[in-house]
């Protein structure tokens, strides 16, 4: 089987499992919601929550650099050490994590393949005890904003950059605002992005939670939809956590040198006054 | 049976979910993964059970499929056709990986 571009980004369970008491990695669970961490995770590993701590509190923004360095501080990270992530939900939020340690230069950070799941429905231990943790001094560098797509750089390149569009085709098309199983309140409009291609982020990961094979990723992203390696891509989605995981596979596994993950997404786009969408969904008379 | 699908009792209606239960020797199972998919197996969401082996997608109606994934278990799933206001309930009965159902 032919290897991803970048297949070190990687680790296996089978990897963590071996690997687990040598002390050469800092190991990090990255969850929306920490309750799942806090009843039972793999040995070792601190937790990240998504929201709480790689947020900024006020504004819309991920947390800034000095915030990223206190974090960072706190959790034991040492500069340029190895950091492996993993979490729940497919490894949306840690893919979410390893973007964000990438925005501020911290490249030695691989994500564990298939996440939590793989390793719960691998039959692997738990544990409840919390890690003893000393704090660092932890510098980053400034923020890299070559794989962050801002409002105006993709308002100025509707029609003309190579867009992916990761949400659920009901969500592409304007039919829902959200997914299907969440409140359908969300951006003041519905539909996508203009000349955005539609490839759910689900695609890419087999149902174990490890991303599919490169052959299979090559056929989805690039012989279905015509996306060029080559080409400045951009990956959105609601909130930009989804479009991690995929600004993910584009980068590392199938090796698109330049691609940005649109944070700000539809919830941004979505309510921009003026901007340019596409619906595709009409409602039917009478419905 | 390993899985069924049934409309759950009057008192769901006004609401639109899937709720259901995995067992395993007639005992609930905490912490099985239940995937929620839709027409074209295109992934919705992702759950996992309670202590009590529940779990419960809210979701507009149509045609899903609900998936449950454990540990040394065969992959079970069911599929279910949700109705404006009606609820379902899903039960999955785990039996182990590489055997037939029982």
């Amino acid at each position: 089987m032919a290897e991803y571009a970048n297949p070190d980004a990687l680790v296996s369970t089978d990897w963590v499992a071996e690997h687990l008491n040598d002390g050469t990695f800092k190991l990090i669970e990255v969850d929306e919601d920490t309750d799942a961490y806090e009843k039972s995770h793999i040995a070792g590993a601190n937790s990240l929550h998504w929201r709480n701590e790689l947020q900024d509190p006020v504004v819309r923004n991920f947390a800034d650099k000095s915030q990223f360095e206190k974090l960072l501080s706190k959790k034991g990270v040492a500069n340029d050490e190895l950091v492996v992530l993993y979490g729940g939900n497919n490894n949306w939020f840690s893919a979410y994590a390893y973007w964000y340690f990438k925005v501020y230069g911290h490249d030695n950070v691989k994500l564990m393949n298939g996440g939590r799941k793989k390793w719960e429905l691998e039959g692997r231990e738990l544990t409840g005890e919390k890690p003893s943790v000393s704090a660092t001094n932890y510098q980053a560098k400034e923020a890299d904003p070559s794989i962050r797509a801002l409002r105006d750089e993709v308002i100025a390149g509707v029609g003309k950059t190579p867009m992916v569009d990761v949400r659920s085709p009901d969500e592409f098309s304007g039919k829902l605002a959200a997914p299907a199983h969440l409140p359908q309140e969300q951006a003041q409009r519905k539909g996508h992005i203009p000349g955005a291609k539609n490839v759910p982020w689900s695609k890419s990961a087999n149902e174990d939670g490890t991303f599919r094979s490169l052959e299979e990723l090559k056929a989805l992203y690039q012989e279905e939809q015509g996306l060029v390696p080559q080409d400045e891509t951009i990956a959105y989605c609601r909130i930009g956590e989804r479009s991690s995981h995929t600004w993910f596979v584009l980068k590392e596994l199938l090796g698109f040198p330049n691609v940005k993950n649109y944070d700000g997404s539809w919830t941004e786009y979505g309510s921009l006054v003026g901007v340019p969408i596409a619906l595709d969904y009409k409602e039917e008379a009478g419905s | 049976m390993s899985s069924s699908c049934v409309d759950a009792p009057d008192d769901y209606v006004g609401e639109t979910s899937i709720r259901g239960l995995v067992e395993r020797d007639g005992k609930p199972v905490e912490g099985a993964y239940v995937r929620l998919t839709g027409s074209q197996e295109e992934f919705v969401a992702e759950s996992r059970t309670s202590e009590d082996g529940s779990f419960r997608f809210w979701v507009v109606p149509g045609e899903w499929t609900v998936i449950c994934l454990a540990p040394g278990a065969e992959r079970l799933e069911q599929a279910c056709n949700l109705d404006k206001g009606k609820a379902v309930d899903v039960r999955f009965e785990l039996f182990p990986a590489g055997t037939a159902a029982g």
